[in-house]
């Protein structure tokens, strides 16, 4: 709990504004449900035959789980993308069910011989609507918008992996860097707001009720408006970013946070440009996405990742279709890998060019790369390695028929992941294998839940928790090469972020990557630290 | 012209046994025509359909010389008031607020809704400096009845449409309120219709006396007249007021679906012999119908 205090201390204003945007997130996504609930219940509650597909749809709605709802949004346009637009509007759809319910619930409720007092003295319906039923209907209504705000606070805690920022950002960085610290830093308001926002309903749903206290309602009331305009002007003022910042994402694993980090500081020293900050992006297809859609101006992308999950296209890790053998001293494929040698350089070239056209043709750029290659690294415990003499996949794939497996939940699926490895060395596990985060499936390695990871190469983690990676000897793997891609249209406006980023060209190799990946898994040092540090040194 | 006039209406639906057939009624400005019968002899049908609540399927209902379906429906609700049979006061509203509806509908200013609003707790007896800020649940039955028909009567509509007024009330408050109607519709001489099916009711407090059985209207009379009807259906009505404490069980009686049905025919009963007397000296009252368009009929 000290460390929990001290890391608040240290981040004060940061927590502030993660808090304000959290806090602002949940306030913008209520009142427009509100906006859209109340009139669809009242709506709804006219016409009973459509109130209960209605509610059946919302029903639905909200048994889509968070992090899927983000997902199907991110190609949709104007309403998807990446940031907090698209997060709101994932946030208003949560809203909708309890609000449209409630409202009905309210309407349906109201004693029959009342609306029908209220139509005989020749109230419009209108009137009837204003003066009777919404007023009566009211405690029911904000008991809605009480369930609608607090699960709004928690799926907003979701919305920082499509980059909304809010308390989520400390939960993701602290379940990639596994550090509970940091995860409790982000927890713990998240759950007192909840709290807040609870009571704070429950309070005004109470004096609603107690419908006499006519100066507590015009109270309630009034806190109301004094929110909306809150929420009004702030937002309004938060909207659009400036013309001259630059946004830097980064996946949601340390590696990528640090390189986000690196990233970031370098365009900052050079440029002078402000920069903002989109870390913990919840993965490749999502940043990918942001960068098409100009939510993001750069990240660093690994060249094989590129190749197959965002373009599609077939691997061909056959050396001799490489085109060429030219030696180029920014490729460390080779230097990465056990063996392959120059053959291996050249795949790594072949693929960073066949990438930097692709992305080319879709206003993107390819900077250079940054001098390592993370690859995949099969991982199993030092200690089993040096007992039973494993040294390559072959070697360890007599074993495996008595093992468990544990993956991430992008290797899985990915074109050059397991099932393809399965493939190539003839793969077979005691049960299907355990899908898991993957900074979370090192730790069930350590501890013996499983006997078998795919890794990053350059993990921290891997020295840390004596780890051994195995030698990937049928080249079943494509080459990883870490490189910044980048929005064209930033660079051409921008000559000095490219500038920047050459700046970072064959610089970071394995080994600096993996005593950065150290400093922040092991010693749970900041990834903004970290990469200050390093460009220090440099 | 009356006030109010049934031409021949039908209403329910073809395939069932209609609510109302062949239905003939006139109601006099000024005049209180009371309707009297069973629960579900169409009494209430006959109300919604004057401030067109419903619509007849066949045949005319006319207020004030005009088609309900050439009405306006908000003008003609709000020239006419209703009393309904569950009060139907706003829990949100205040008493004074509930009261202040219609006038508010109708766009006073608040100087005269308020002086409104006292005059009409006065006329119902009920002090405006206590009762004014209180709120429905906080009276007693009794005192949210005068409420509701201070609130029909508020924006001084010339007709009262008001249905079992007084059903829901203990015998005593009951009594009271009967004298109190009679007193305040001496003053304002409306136009009423009162839904009833206790017969006492009909008698003590109407002009004439509306009798339906099954959608059709049997007799309509003076109160006098019709405590001297030979027709056996009415007979049995009226014998529902004369009958002696729980004599009135296994009997056909009107009041059988009431759980207090009992209570309030002992303490009607007590008085069941001035029935008739009193309704001979009904009689003798001057009415307002007699007066010729003399009423308070603002349309």
């Amino acid at each position: 709990m000290m460390a929990v205090i001290r890391f608040w201390l240290a981040h004060r204003s940061e927590l502030a504004s993660a808090f304000g945007q959290h806090v602002l997130l949940v306030a913008v996504s209520t009142l427009v449900a509100v906006a859209l609930g109340v009139p669809l219940g009242v709506f709804a509650a006219r016409r009973p035959r459509l109130s209960a597909p209605l509610v059946g749809l919302a029903n639905v709605v909200q048994t889509v789980p968070s992090l899927a709802m983000f997902g199907f949004l991110l190609p949709v346009p104007l309403l998807g993308g990446v940031g907090a637009r698209a997060a709101i509007v994932v946030l208003i759809l949560y809203g909708l069910l309890p609000i449209v319910r409630t409202t009905i619930a309210g309407l349906t409720g109201i004693d029959r011989s009342i609306r029908e007092a209220g139509v005989a003295m020749g109230m419009a319906p209108g009137e009837l609507l204003w003066q009777v039923e919404l007023p009566l209907a009211l405690p029911s209504i904000v008991a809605g918008v009480r369930v609608a705000a607090v699960v709004g606070v928690g799926s907003a805690t979701i919305a920082a992996a499509i980059g909304a920022g809010g308390l989520g950002e400390y939960i993701y960085r602290g379940l990639s860097m596994v550090d509970s610290t940091v995860i409790l830093a982000g927890a713990i308001p998240a759950a007192l707001l909840a709290l807040a926002v609870d009571g704070g309903l429950l309070w005004v749903e109470r004096r609603l009720s107690a419908r006499r206290h006519s100066r507590s309602r015009r109270l309630a009331a009034g806190l109301a408006v004094a929110v909306i305009a809150i929420v009004v002007i702030s937002s309004s003022a938060l909207a659009g970013r400036s013309a001259r910042t630059i946004v830097v994402g980064s996946k949601n694993f340390t590696e990528q946070v640090i390189l986000g980090e690196l990233v970031a500081q370098t365009i900052e020293r050079k440029t002078g440009l402000a920069v903002q900050r989109r870390l913990n992006l919840g993965g490749t297809l999502i940043c990918d996405r942001a960068l098409l859609g100009g939510d993001i101006d750069v990240y660093v992308e690994y060249t094989g990742t590129s190749l197959t999950a965002v373009f599609h296209q077939p691997l061909s890790t056959d050396p001799k279709s490489a085109s060429g053998s030219r030696e180029d001293g920014e490729f460390s494929s080779a230097a990465a890998r056990a063996n392959g040698g120059g053959a291996t350089r050249a795949l790594g070239k072949d693929v960073y060019d066949r990438v930097r056209d692709l992305y080319a043709r879709t206003g993107r750029t390819l900077l250079p790369p940054l001098g390592f290659d993370n690859t995949f690294a099969i991982l199993v415990r030092g200690r089993d390695a040096r007992a039973l003499g494993l040294r390559t996949i072959d070697d360890a794939a007599r074993e495996t028929p008595r093992w468990r497996a544990g993956f991430g939940y992008e290797f899985l699926d990915r074109p050059d992941g397991y099932p393809g490895l399965a493939k190539t060395y003839g793969l077979r596990f005691l049960d299907s294998p355990h899908v898991m985060d993957l900074t979370l499936s090192y730790r069930a390695l350590a501890s013996g839940q499983v006997d078998l990871i795919a890794g990053d190469a350059t993990a921290g983690l891997i020295k840390g928790l004596d780890l051994f990676r195995l030698e990937d000897n049928r080249h079943y793997f494509p080459p990883y090469d870490a490189a910044p891609v980048a929005r064209a249209e930033t660079l051409l406006r921008y000559p000095r972020v490219r500038l920047a980023l050459d700046a970072l060209a064959g610089r970071i190799s394995a080994a600096d990557m993996q005593a950065m990946n150290y400093a922040a898994d092991a010693l749970h040092e900041d990834p903004a630290t970290i990469a200050k540090r390093f460009l220090a040194d440099k | 012209m009356p006030a109010i006039e049934f031409d021949d209406v039908g209403y329910g639906r073809a395939d069932a046994a209609r609510v109302l057939e062949h239905f003939n009624l006139s109601i006099e400005t000024g005049e209180v025509m009371a309707l009297v019968g069973r629960s579900g002899a169409g009494k209430t049908t006959v109300l919604k359909l004057v401030n067109r609540l419903l619509l007849p399927q066949n045949g005319r209902v006319r207020v004030e010389g005009r088609d309900t379906r050439d009405w306006d429906p908000i003008r003609l609700r709000r020239s006419v008031g209703y009393v309904i049979q569950e009060v139907g006061l706003f829990p949100h509203m205040s008493v004074s607020g509930n009261i202040a509806v219609v006038p508010r509908l109708e766009g006073w200013s608040a100087a005269r809704i308020a002086a409104r609003v006292d005059e009409l707790l006065e006329l119902i007896g009920l002090s405006p400096q206590m009762y004014g800020t209180r709120w429905p649940d906080e009276l007693s039955g009794g005192q949210r009845q005068r409420v509701g028909v201070a609130r029909a009567l508020a924006a001084d509509p010339p007709v009262l449409l008001m249905d079992e007024p007084f059903g829901a009330l203990d015998p005593v408050t009951r009594a009271e309120l009967q004298v109190e109607f009679r007193r305040i519709q001496d003053r304002l001489r409306k136009t009423v219709i009162i839904v009833t099916h206790d017969m006492g009711e009909a008698l003590k407090l109407a002009d004439r006396v509306a009798i339906l059985e099954e959608g059709r209207l049997i007799a309509c009379d003076r109160p006098d007249a019709i405590v001297k009807s030979t027709d056996p259906r009415v007979r049995r009505l009226l014998n529902t007021i004369t009958l002696l404490p729980g004599a009135n069980e296994g009997q056909p009686s009107a009041e059988r679906e009431s759980p207090r049905s009992s209570a309030r025919s002992s303490a009607l009963g007590g008085e069941a012999p001035s029935a008739s007397p009193e309704a001979e000296s009904l009689r003798s009252r001057p009415r307002s119908s007699a007066d010729g368009g003399g009423g308070p009929i603002r349309l």
